[in-house]
């Protein structure tokens, strides 16, 4: 597995390179880090594709595995926002974020074999699309916290280390909608998805397993962020907030989950089904 | 000749009363007119800027011109206004009129200090009072002198930073706040010279639209004309804020213009898209405690000052240092002019000299016989340059550098023991 060291070592190369264009503000760290951490999904991407070769299925057999894959879907999401709609300092706290889920997944035990009747397209896109989802809104996350930084130091009118260094509060709230919309598609997708395989396999749409019934309650709160943000424009300080305790909750659910024993979404129970 | 300087600016006069006699400036013609109508006038210069209305004039005879101006002026103000605008003249004479002068170029009486817009209007007026031919030496010199004065201050000190580093902060917080400017619109409440300063760097900084709302359409209508915006009345600053993303405030008025629930409504009505409040008037416009509102950031000025932290300590010194170069400038030019009286004294003794000089050599030459041309000459020579050596070291004490008061006194006795002035030393007799 060298190339997931390989890309636990480019995210660490590349955190520090960041950490280096927020205190220094200069372009060529910025675009040092960014191939820096292109070369690092490139060889995460291929480590979970030679997984998925020889076992046959998703590297998600065990909480470790959950964890390699969230990171990676976080590299990812934040690749394509950079291209899309770059906000800079963000890498400097998504990237330690992925290399920390990376070097957790890499102490904790290896993915075991998973059940033929797991290995099914739908439980693919239900995993890839829940994960997917849960990075975009680590993104909105992360950038709710910027957010509250630099509207804490306009407001206060107190102008200390991060007023220069952090993008304007327009651009991180329209990270936090756009976050926040797309993440909220993947994570609808991804109980659909879920719950139409749960109706295939185990013949019911909905168990309230603990883990369905907190990101039910994640989905509420991010469905009614958006609606009062289209109805009565929740913007800025209040959106930021909520993007944050949305995140909470699905973080919870995550790890919390897999220490609820009678949730079969646990990771590491992955084969046994209720 | 007397300096003299009689004016009214903000801090003695409302705007209502710096209005009216800020109509003069347009079509300074008619005032020019009059100014050189008046006997005791010799140069006259008129300029008004935003938050002021100021004659300066050379008069051989102060006691008279001055309650002549001051009539000029009081009477611009129509009648119902001859007590408030007696009670907000001013009247500076000699160094106090250079200093003034000084002081209003470098920007140190301005409301915001050091803002560099008054220097402008001031070229501006001195070039219409050149065109006009109302200056003449003195105020040529003094002028000239004014505006080296204000680029010696604005190069030595820090004081023209202030001005433009507040409406720099403006623009870097609105920038903190919106990202680009280029989709957005700003409102200016009021027009005061800060306001325009400010409007101007959001102008550079690509604005798209600028709504100007004014208590008086006219001066509204002009300003929104110079940067290509429209004009609105007060009335309608509700629905305004509306459209508007940046607002500048700066009007006189003694009391809030915008409360806090008055923002709250817009805030509702907007969808909360975020409100860039700028309250640079004194007394305030806005309630400080829109501030508490989500989405909505009011800075006043000193919060503007605030932002370039050095800049708060730096005020005062500033100032002080400023104020220095223009103490010293004042007594440079003070001395230039005694210089001018000294000038006009020397040549008349030379004159005088010379005409001696003359009358002496038509007398005696007769006397001598035929003479050549080289001893005639020579002769010529000799007379004049007796009487120069003789004048030679009353000169040099003229031009001493004496203390001004004792130098005209000095001027005065030479000017009576050569009776260089046959005319006054009758009533000397």
């Amino acid at each position: 597995m060298w190339l997931l060291y390989l890309a636990l070592a480019s995210y660490g190369v590349a955190t520090l390179i960041w950490l280096g264009y927020v205190w220094f503000q200069k372009e060529s760290y910025y675009l040092a880090g960014s191939r820096t951490i292109a070369l690092g999904w490139l060889c995460h991407t291929l480590a979970l594709l030679v997984q998925t070769l020889t076992q046959g299925f998703f590297p998600v057999g065990s909480f470790g595995a959950a964890l390699s894959l969230f990171s990676w879907a976080l590299i990812t999401t934040f690749l394509i926002l950079n291209w899309r709609y770059p906000v800079k300092v963000l890498g400097a706290m998504v990237i330690p974020m992925a290399a920390m889920l990376l070097s957790g997944s890499l102490i904790l035990p290896r993915p075991q074999e998973l059940p033929a009747i797991l290995q099914s397209f739908w439980l693919s896109f239900h995993i890839a699309a829940a994960l997917l989802g849960n990075a975009t809104f680590a993104l909105a996350f992360l950038g709710g916290i910027l957010y509250l930084i630099q509207e804490r130091q306009i407001k206060s009118k107190k102008f200390g280390f991060f007023y220069r260094r952090l993008p304007s509060l327009e651009t991180l709230d329209a990270l936090n909608y756009y976050c926040i919309n797309i993440g909220f598609v993947l994570l609808t997708l991804g109980i659909i998805s879920g719950s139409l395989y749960a109706q295939y396999t185990l013949g019911t749409f909905w168990q309230w397993d603990p883990k369905e019934t907190m990101t039910l309650m994640a989905w509420l709160l991010y469905a009614g962020l958006l609606h009062e943000r289209l109805v009565k424009g929740w913007r800025g300080r209040r959106a930021a907030l909520l993007a944050i305790a949305g995140f909470v909750v699905l973080m919870v659910t995550f790890v919390g989950a897999d220490f609820w024993h009678r949730s079969y979404h646990r990771f590491d129970t992955f084969g046994r089904l209720p | 000749m007397t300096l003299v300087l009689i004016g009214l600016n903000h801090k003695t006069a409302p705007v209502e009363l710096r209005e009216k006699l800020a109509a003069l400036a347009p079509e300074p013609a008619a005032a020019y007119q009059y100014l050189r109508e008046l006997q005791a006038v010799q140069e006259a210069l008129l300029y008004a800027t935003c938050n002021r209305v100021e004659i300066l004039f050379a008069s051989p005879d102060p006691e008279t011109a001055i309650p002549q101006v001051r009539q000029f002026l009081i009477a611009q103000g129509g009648e119902a206004d001859v007590q408030a605008m007696q009670q907000a003249l001013y009247v500076y004479r000699e160094a106090e009129a250079v200093s003034h002068l000084f002081q209003v170029a470098c920007g140190l009486d301005s409301m915001v200090m050091g803002e560099p817009q008054v220097l402008g209007q001031i070229k501006a007026a001195y070039r219409q009072g050149t065109e006009q031919q109302a200056t003449g030496p003195l105020l040529n010199r003094l002028l000239h002198k004014t505006f080296s004065v204000a680029k010696k201050v604005r190069s030595e000190t820090g004081i023209g930073g202030l001005a433009v580093s507040v409406s720099y902060a403006a623009v870097e917080l609105a920038r903190k706040i919106f990202g680009s400017l280029t989709d957005k619109t700003g409102l200016l409440i009021g027009a005061g010279e800060m306001a325009e300063l400010a409007v101007e760097h959001l102008k550079r900084h690509g604005v798209a639209r600028l709504i100007v709302a004014n208590r008086t359409v006219e001066r509204g209508l002009e300003l929104a004309g110079r940067f290509g915006g429209e004009a609105v009345s007060l009335a309608e600053l509700p629905e305004q804020l509306l459209r508007a993303d940046i607002v500048i405030s700066s009007t006189g008025a003694p009391e809030l213009i915008l409360t806090k629930d008055q923002v709250k409504g817009v805030m509702r009505r907007r969808k909360q898209r975020p409100l860039f409040l700028i309250d640079i008037a004194v007394p305030r416009d806005l309630d400080p405690a829109i501030n508490d509102l989500d989405n909505v950031y009011l800075y006043n000025i000193d919060d503007l000052q605030g932002v370039i932290q050095a800049n708060l300590h730096h005020r005062q010194a500033e100032a002080v240092k400023a104020q220095r170069i223009i103490d010293v400038e004042t007594q440079k030019f003070l001395q230039w002019r005694e210089t001018l009286a000294v000038t006009p004294t020397i040549v008349a003794l030379v004159d005088k000299a010379r005409q001696i000089c003359q009358s002496e050599l038509k007398k005696t030459l007769p006397q001598l016989g035929p003479l050549t041309p080289e001893q005639q000459k020579s002769l010529e020579v000799l007379a004049e340059s007796i009487a120069l050596k003789l004048l030679h070291d009353p000169f040099l004490y003229l031009k001493r550098n004496h203390h001004p008061k004792r130098r005209s006194q000095d001027i005065d006795l030479t000017r009576r023991l050569f009776n260089l002035d046959p005319d006054r030393s009758e009533d000397l007799r």
